[in-house]
């Protein structure tokens, strides 16, 4: 049951782990997950093994980086967001099915040019707040490094997958329109498992 | 059984007039990135030997083919939809028209097999006449290899 799995979330520290899981843009340990959440490592374990049970966390076991062969050791217990999706709706609402029946009609129709246009739009006319926080209440998931913004996760993400050229190209729009006007230019840079746009600082400005 | 796929596709103009220009010039790298991907086993290429830009599989000057195989319809989904091949899809309408019928089909094939031009313009006509069946079908309504082997139970 979805409305199960989000009510793991309550507990605020279960929140904090799993915020900090699936915005770290690698695998977890337990002990950077005590850290992250100021809690022992015993109490991190069991939260985010809870998660797993919640279908909220994947668990994997493999040897630290670094270190192979003979003498490198019992393989560690990660911790990586799951691909499972969650949403729970009161009174019931079913916004993903009408978004699929407009993008078929939309691809279809061959309107993809009219529809980018409009989700760039969309993007100019958000508040303009710094480019990470708009990302972060749009759901992107931002991670700052290197001079460039990755996002870790797709709010389209079931979209993107039935209508790939059509939703990711809405998608750059709708970022390109939000980077308007801010040292940002965004990018095609797709991957599988994250969202097809990375952000890099433009140098002239 | 490995995935056949074909994409038809009719040029806004002739493949060596400006229009065509920046869409030539990506060619060789997304090929050469198609060639080297997880999971790519054959593409249709023409004389040149590099691709299929000359060939027309309709009578239609501006009419064109592009037909390969891989090992599974997820590797030739990432490769299409999560690599720089996106980039070029994504502006496709500068170079080519909007159909109004489906321009892609797969269908499994043995192990091997090199499908024909024709043999990939009939199941993408199939596709258009009945909708997706084992015989043809699309990413979105995906039809599972036929099993070779017996059921029991």
């Amino acid at each position: 049951m979805d409305i199960e799995a989000i009510a793991l979330l309550q507990d605020p520290v279960r929140r904090r782990l799993y915020e900090f899981v699936a915005g770290a843009g690698a695998d977890v340990d337990r002990n950077e997950g005590s850290a992250a959440a100021g809690i022992s490592r015993t109490l991190a374990a069991f939260h985010l093994d809870k998660l797993v049970e919640g279908g909220l966390l994947d668990a994997v076991f493999r040897r630290p980086e670094g270190r192979a062969g003979p003498g490198a050791g019992r393989p560690a217990k990660y911790y990586r967001r799951s691909e499972g999706e969650f949403a729970a709706s009161v009174p019931p609402r079913d916004y993903r099915g009408v978004a699929s029946l407009l993008a078929e009609t939309v691809a279809e129709a061959g309107l993809d040019e009219q529809a980018v246009e409009a989700a760039r739009e969309a993007g100019r006319a958000g508040e303009r707040v710094p480019l990470v926080e708009a990302l972060r209440a749009r759901g992107y998931v931002p991670l700052e490094k290197d001079g460039e913004v990755r996002l870790l996760n797709c709010p389209f993400h079931t979209l993107a997958e039935e209508f790939p050229p059509l939703v990711c190209a809405m998608n750059l729009a709708l970022l390109e329109g939000l980077a308007d006007g801010t040292p940002w230019t965004a990018r095609m840079a797709p991957g599988a498992g994250r969202c097809c746009v990375a952000l890099s600082k433009t140098n002239e400005l | 059984m490995q995935i056949a796929v074909v994409n038809v596709a009719r040029a806004l103009a002739p493949t060596d007039s400006p229009v065509l220009a920046a869409f030539m010039a990506g060619l060789e790298p997304v090929n050469a990135l198609a060639d080297s991907s997880p999971g790519f086993v054959w593409r249709l290429v023409d004389e040149s030997g590099e691709d299929a830009t000359s060939l027309r599989p309709y009578e239609d000057d501006l009419m064109m083919i592009n037909l390969a195989t891989w090992e599974s319809v997820e590797s030739l989904f990432d490769f299409t939809y999560r690599t720089a091949h996106l980039e070029f899809l994504r502006r496709r309408r500068e170079w080519f028209e909007h159909l109004g019928e489906p321009a892609v089909a797969l269908w499994w094939v043995p192990d091997g097999h090199r499908p024909t031009p024709e043999e990939a313009v009939s199941r993408l006509e199939h596709l258009r006449a009945h909708g997706p069946s084992p015989e043809a079908f699309t990413f979105r309504d995906r039809c599972p290899a036929p099993s070779p082997r017996i059921s029991v139970s």
